[in-house]
């Protein structure tokens, strides 16, 4: 971590203990208690009904896949799927909320108990998942005034929406004590909900959420200290610089004599740094109680099987089996998980590629164009395409540098590599006869270097490769040309 | 049961209610008497019996996950006192002070 560099005595004599708190958006096609759609992109206030706006006399009713990915994910955790949870009314006063609450889950979450093993370039730890509950998502507001934000607005816009949609929380122990395990944990957990297509999870579009609970206490004591709440992380980097200048802060604060107080932090990004957002005087009295609208939850021990069974290999086990069988690097499938291209490869080396070489073409081509561009790299290739590319390259068809023009057409549309190839008319030249003909022509029109290959000149047969290569506009096979250049000015 | 007027008003705070002094007295004692009345369950809620989660009885009352009709934006935004560009307007928002 270079953002906030911490003196090597301090690190020794203090330890951060961090919990997360992440709210993941469920990729169903409902929201959690009504059938209004939860497509993104609607204009304001045209995915809302009775129900999820809080009519007088309405009922919601509970989304079967909601609580599907809800035990999916708990499983995937190694969590206890309660055999009995309930939904609670979490209350406050708040807009972003038509009900004045917020239907949630409290004493009996449906998810106990999981852990997530969790690696950084220090070493691997397993940390504790608290719960897993559900609950509803709530609705935007825009602020109207001359900051444009909530202090200082004159009235407030609200678009329901999002009201409604599911989330689900995961709340972990206190097991966290660096920013680097902050960020791998939240990664890890990504990469499981992205397995489990249970949503897409972008922190940066707000599909994924992440709160950090950050205190410091004396290396060796097993109290807690006090803890800030620290808000507005949006991405893995801001979670990263966030929880080190937290720990920084504390730091700095308690060994200058001050203490540190309970309360809600906002990270500036642009600022790097946090900022109070509210003190936590008192604790928030949220009066929840048992939504008397909703029955409790108890799912049929067969439908937790059949889920069970339906799981996904998750990242931890594809990513060892990616290095036990296909001999790849750590590095290798960290960039080829991260860019979400493992299926591509496997699809690849079933369709016949050497592993290390698809592996090549992916993490350095694929994911180069896919960063250009900011396109998903595995909605453009198909591993069958990437197999058949190498084999071109295999068989003389193309050189490297002509697969990399085709690949590029590939991701961009342009059809299968052999389309490509044909339509371009883009064939390595490796017929011997038509190829020998070129270099006889080469040959007379560049009598002054062919002559100083017969002196014995090595070098200079470039020049005439070069030519070659001109005159088949690139697409000669350039060892067959030297092959063949070498053996017409021997034998003059 | 007791209840301190400090009580009273916490509560009366939490549901953003103006109480009078005089209010907040007569309160006290109704709601100290309710408080009484409900703690008589635990006389007989003892450590073996469950709590009840819900007086129907019913288990797993859920839906598939299968679109249906949102309502008009017109009608959605209908009942709001006041709209604004298709959202519902409403008063400057106050932190509160616990």
């Amino acid at each position: 971590m270079t953002d906030t560099p911490r003196a090597a005595p301090a690190e020794e004599a203090w330890e951060a203990v961090i919990g997360l708190e992440v709210h993941v958006e469920l990729a169903t096609a409902t929201k959690m208690f009504c059938g209004c759609s939860t497509d993104f992109g609607g204009a304001p206030n045209t995915r809302t009904c009775p129900v999820c706006l809080g009519q007088p006399g309405t009922l919601p009713v509970t989304n079967r896949g909601a609580v599907e990915s809800a035990i999916r994910l708990g499983l995937a955790l190694g969590c206890d799927i309660a055999p009995s949870s309930q939904f609670h009314r979490k209350n406050y006063f708040y807009p972003d909320m038509p009900k004045n609450y917020q239907i949630s889950q409290y004493d009996v979450p449906i998810c106990r108990g999981g852990a997530l093993e969790v690696s950084t370039d220090t070493g691997t730890t397993t940390v504790g998942i608290t719960r897993v509950h559900m609950e509803e998502d709530t609705g935007k507001s825009l602020h109207i005034g001359a900051t444009g934000r909530l202090h200082g607005a004159e009235y407030s816009l609200v678009d329901y929406n999002r009201a409604g949609i599911p989330l689900l929380e995961i709340v972990s122990e206190p097991d966290i004590r660096s920013a680097e395990e902050a960020a791998a944990y939240v990664a890890e957990l990504r990469a499981i909900v992205l397995a489990l297509g249970i949503s897409d999870a972008k922190l940066e579009e707000g599909s994924m959420r992440c709160d950090a609970n950050v205190s410091i206490r004396p290396r060796g004591s097993g109290a807690y200290g006090t803890r800030a709440e620290v808000k507005n992380l949006n991405s893995l980097r801001s979670l990263r610089r966030a929880v080190a200048y937290e720990i920084e802060r504390q730091v700095t604060h308690l060994e200058d004599g001050g203490e540190v107080v309970q309360e809600t932090r906002h990270w500036d990004e642009d600022g790097g740094r946090t900022y109070t957002l509210r003190t936590k005087e008192t604790t928030e009295d949220y009066r929840y109680f048992p939504d008397p609208d909703l029955v409790p939850i108890e799912p049929d021990p067969a439908w937790i099987e059949e889920i069970r069974a339906s799981l996904p290999e998750l990242p931890a086990v594809t990513r060892a089996r990616l290095m036990e069988v296909h001999g790849l690097s750590r590095e290798q499938v960290a960039v080829l998980a991260g860019a979400g291209l493992v299926a591509v490869l496997e699809e690849a080396v079933e369709a016949g590629a050497e592993a290390g070489e698809a592996t090549n073409w992916l993490t350095n081509e694929v994911v180069a164009w896919a960063g250009e561009r900011d396109a998903d790299p595995a909605r453009a290739l198909a591993g069958v395409h990437l197999a058949e590319l190498l084999a071109l390259v295999a068989d003389g068809t193309l050189s490297k540098k002509l697969a990399r023009e085709v690949l590029t057409d590939v991701l961009e549309g342009g059809g299968t590599p052999r389309e490509v190839v044909a339509e371009r008319g883009l064939e390595q030249l490796s017929d011997e006869a038509e190829l020998a003909a070129v270099c006889d022509q080469v040959i007379a029109d560049n009598a002054e270097a062919a002559e100083e290959v017969r002196q014995g000149n090595a070098k200079a047969i470039g020049a005439l490769v070069g030519g070659v290569m001109r005159a088949t506009q690139g697409k000669a096979n350039p060892q067959l040309a030297n092959k063949l250049l070498r053996e017409r000015l021997a034998a003059e | 049961m007791t209840l301190s007027d400090d009580d009273v008003r916490h509560v009366a705070r939490l549901a953003r209610l103006d109480l009078s002094d005089e209010a907040v007295e007569q309160l006290r004692s109704q709601l100290a008497d309710i408080l009484a009345y409900a703690e008589q369950v635990g006389e007989v809620a003892t450590a073996d019996v469950p709590p009840m989660r819900h007086p129907f009885g019913l288990r797993n009352v859920m839906r598939e996950d299968l679109a249906g009709e949102s309502l008009p934006r017109d009608e959605a935004i209908s009942a709001a006192p006041e709209a604004e560009d298709g959202r519902f307007r409403v008063p400057r928002i106050v932190e509160a002070e616990q």
